[in-house]
C-alpha cells in the first residue's frame, strides 16, 4: 500500500508524574484521512502537540515520512518540513487582513531576507485567490480576522494551513462550537483538503466523524485503545465502555 | 479605498500616505528653519535661534520612539532600555567631539579635561579610533547595534519574552547607568561629556553650525521615516504584527520569531544611536542621567501619548511630549510630572491608540457628518 507519512513510536510524555501519552504508538500512511477520538484527558492534543513539536516527549520519538525524525527539531523547522497544525481553537492574526493571514502562512522561504525583499508572485496571488474561494472568504479578503465570526475564524485558519501546503495535516476539533451547518460545510472543507494530502482529525461530535472518517483511532489514557472503520469503533464493547457509553450516559 | 480604511482598523498604518506624510514632515521642520532664516528678528513670524535648537533635539527624539514603535507598537516587545542605545550612539558621538577639542581645553592637554583631571595620563585604547570622524559616524549606529545584537541574542533565544523581557532591559538600562557614573570608566563619570568646541572644524557656538545639525537632524528624521515605513509595508511588517497577536502561532506558520525579534530590535537600537548622536552636538552635554531608567521609561511615554503601531504617532508623541515639558516647565515648573503622569494615564485609560486615535476619530466624525449629509441630500434629491 502506501508509504507511512507518519510513525509514533513509544511516544511518553510525563506532566510531572501524569502520564498525558503512555509507550504511544501510531502509524498514518501518505494520503490518509484519520480521525482520532477519545475521553477528556485521553491525549489526543498532546498527541499533536508532540508531532508538531509543541512538546517534547519524555521518551520514543516520531518520524516523518520513513526517515525523518521530528523529535529534536524546533516548531518552525517541523513546519516547513510540511506539517501544519490547526488548533483548537481558531489562532489566526486577528489584526491583519484575511488575505494577509493568507499571505503570511502560504509556503515559501521565510527568512527575515526574503519577508523584506520578495515581493508575491501571481503563482502565489492567485493561489491566495483559489483558497479564499474555496474556505468561502472571497468577500471577506480585506477585512480584519478579528472581526470574523468563530466559524468564518475556523475556515481561515483551515486555509492557512492550506496554503502551506503541508505533506500532513493536524486538525484539533474542528467544529467545536459550530452550527450545524458550519459543521456541515467544515467537513466538506476538510474532505477537500484530504483529497491531496493526509489529514489527521481529532473530534468529539460522533456525527461528524461519521460524515468525513474511513479509519478511526479511538486513544484512551495516553495509548491507543482500538483503531478501526466507524461501524467496528461504535460496536466495540470496550470502545462503547470508555467511551461512547461514557457520552450516552451524559446526553440522557 | 474608503471601504477599506473602515474594515481594515489600522488602515491609516498599514496602507498609503506614505508621500504625503513625508511631505508633511519635511515641510514641518523645512518651515521652522525658513521661518528662522527669513523674517527679521523680532516679527512675530520669526523662530528663534534658542526654539530651532530645541525643536532639533526633539526631532532627534523622533528618530529613536520610531525605532520604538517598530519594537513596541508592531512586535509587541517593551523595551524599557532603549536609553542604554541612545546613550552608545551620543557617547560615541561625545567621545569624537571631546578627542576635537585636543589642546584648546582648560589644561591645554591633548587628553579631554576630565581625564587630566582623573589624572589619566594616556588616552584609554578604547578612546583612540574616535579621533577619526568617519570612523566615529558609523560607531554610533555600529555600536549600540552590535551590542543589541549580544543582548537581543541572548534574550530571544531564550523565549524572553513580555514583561520579562521588559524587566531584563530596565536592568540594563540601571547596570550602564551605574556603569558610565563610575569615574573609573573613563567616560567622564556623573558629569558626562561636555564643553565641546567644534564639529569637523565649524565651531558649535556658530548659529550656522546649529542649523546645519538641524537640517541634517531634519534629513535623518525623514529617512528613518522612510526606512520604518519600508519595513512595516513589506512582509516583514506584517510578520511583525503577527508576532505581537500571536507569537506562539507564527511558529507553526514557519516563522522563526527570534530572528525577526533580534532584526527589530538591532534596528530600534541602530536609530536610538543615531537619535544620541545628533542630539549631543546641539545639546551639548551627554551625561548618564539622560540615559538611565527614568528617561527610558519618559521614552515609552512619548510614543504610548503618540500612539502605537502607526509610526506617525511615534514621531508626533516624541515631538509633542517634550514640547509640551518645555512649555509647561517653563511656566509651571511644578507641574510637569503631574501633568506627564495624568496625560499618560489619561491616554492608558480612554485613548490606548494614543492621540493619534483621537485625531482619528475627529476625523471620522466629520467623514461621518459628510456621509450622512450626501446621503439626506440623495434622499432628498
Amino acid at each position: 500500500m502506501n508509504n507511512t507519512i507518519l510513525y509514533v513510536e513509544g511516544v511518553t510524555v510525563d506532566f510531572d508524574g501524569f502520564k498525558a501519552l503512555h509507550n504511544l504508538n501510531f502509524m498514518m500512511a501518505e494520503g490518509e484521512l484519520r480521525v482520532v477520538i477519545g475521553p477528556n484527558g485521553a491525549g489526543k492534543t498532546t498527541l499533536l502537540d508532540v508531532i508538531c513539536g509543541k512538546v517534547r516527549p519524555t521518551s520514543g520519538r516520531v518520524v516523518f515520512k520513513e526517515y525523518t525524525d521530528l523529535t529534536p527539531l524546533r516548531e518552525e523547522a517541523i513546519a516547513n518540513l510540511g506539517i501544519g497544525r490547526k488548533f483548537q481553537t481558531p489562532t489566526v492574526y486577528t489584526s491583519l487582513s484575511v488575505f494577509e493571514n493568507l499571505d503570511l502562512s502560504l509556503k515559501r522561504e521565510k527568512g527575515v531576507w526574503q519577508a523584506i525583499f520578495k515581493r508575491m508572485n501571481p503563482n502565489q496571488k492567485e493561489k491566495i485567490e483559489t483558497t479564499l474561494e474555496t474556505i468561502g472568504l472571497i468577500d471577506k479578503r480585506d477585512m480584519i480576522a478579528g472581526s470574523l465570526s468563530h466559524g468564518e475564524k475556523q475556515w481561515l485558519e483551515i486555509g492557512m494551513v492550506m496554503v502551506q501546503e503541508p505533506a500532513i495535516l493536524l486538525v484539533d476539533e474542528p467544529v467545536a462550537g459550530m452550527t450545524d451547518r458550519e459543521t456541515e460545510k467544515t467537513g466538506r472543507l476538510l474532505q477537500t483538503v484530504a483529497k491531496e494530502r493526509s489529514v489527521l482529525v481529532i473530534e468529539h461530535d460522533m456525527a461528524f466523524v461519521r460524515q468525513i472518517a474511513k479509519k478511526v483511532t479511538v486513544l484512551h489514557e495516553g495509548t491507543v485503545l482500538f483503531e478501526g472503520t466507524i461501524d467496528e469503533v461504535q460496536n466495540h464493547p470496550e470502545v462503547v465502555e470508555v467511551y461512547l457509553g461514557r457520552e450516552k450516559k451524559t446526553h440522557a | 479605498m474608503k471601504k477599506q480604511s473602515t474594515t481594515l482598523k489600522n488602515g491609516a498604518s498599514t496602507r498609503g500616505g506614505t508621500l504625503q506624510w513625508t511631505l508633511i514632515i519635511s515641510f514641518f521642520w523645512i518651515a521652522l528653519l525658513l521661518l528662522n532664516l527669513l523674517p527679521p528678528q523680532g516679527s512675530f513670524l520669526h523662530v528663534s535661534n534658542f526654539t530651532l535648537n530645541t525643536f532639533g533635539k526633539y526631532m532627534a527624539y523622533a528618530i529613536l520612539a520610531l525605532g520604538i514603535d517598530l519594537l513596541w507598537g508592531y512586535t509587541g516587545i517593551l523595551s524599557l532600555g532603549q536609553g542604554v542605545f541612545f546613550g552608545l550612539g551620543a557617547y560615541c558621538m561625545g567621545m569624537h567631539l571631546m578627542l576635537s577639542i585636543a589642546g584648546e581645553g582648560v589644561y591645554q592637554s591633548d587628553l579631554p579635561d576630565f581625564m587630566v583631571w582623573n589624572q589619566v595620563k594616556t588616552l584609554p585604547f578604547f578612546w583612540k579610533p574616535f579621533s577619526n570622524f568617519w570612523v566615529s559616524m558609523a560607531a554610533v549606529m555600529l555600536v549600540p547595534a552590535f551590542f543589541a545584537l549580544i543582548f537581543g541574542y541572548l534574550t530571544f533565544r531564550s523565549r524572553i519574552k513580555g514583561v520579562y523581557f521588559a524587566i531584563i532591559t530596565q536592568a540594563l538600562a540601571m547596570t550602564v547607568w551605574l556603569l558610565f557614573n563610575q569615574n573609573s570608566f573613563n567616560l567622564g563619570g556623573t558629569n558626562g561629556l561636555t564643553d565641546f568646541k567644534s564639529i569637523l572644524g565649524y565651531s558649535l557656538m556658530e548659529q550656522g553650525t546649529q542649523k546645519t545639525l538641524f537640517g541634517i537632524t531634519g534629513l535623518c528624521l525623514v529617512a528613518a521615516f522612510l526606512l520604518c515605513r519600508w519595513l512595516t509595508l513589506s512582509r516583514f511588517g506584517k510578520v511583525l504584527i503577527a508576532i505581537r497577536d500571536n507569537e506562539g502561532r507564527i511558529r507553526f506558520s514557519g516563522y522563526d520569531p527570534a530572528r525577526y525579534k533580534l532584526f527589530v530590535f538591532v534596528v530600534a537600537a541602530a536609530l536610538a544611536g543615531l537619535a544620541g548622536a545628533l542630539y549631543v552636538p546641539q545639546v551639548g552635554i551627554i551625561t548618564p542621567g539622560q540615559i538611565g531608567v527614568l528617561p527610558s521609561i519618559g521614552m515609552i511615554i512619548w510614543v504610548a501619548v503618540g500612539g502605537r503601531g502607526t509610526l506617525v504617532g511615534a514621531l508626533l508623541g516624541a515631538i509633542g511630549v517634550n514640547w509640551a515639558y518645555s512649555v509647561l516647565t517653563s511656566n509651571y515648573p511644578d507641574l510637569w510630572l503631574y501633568f506627564l503622569g495624568l496625560m499618560f494615564i489619561g491616554v492608558v485609560l480612554f485613548f490606548p491608540g494614543g492621540m493619534w486615535e483621537i485625531g482619528g476619530k475627529i476625523s471620522n466624525l466629520r467623514h461621518g457628518r459628510a456621509k450622512k449629509q450626501k446621503i439626506a441630500a440623495s434622499e432628498a434629491g
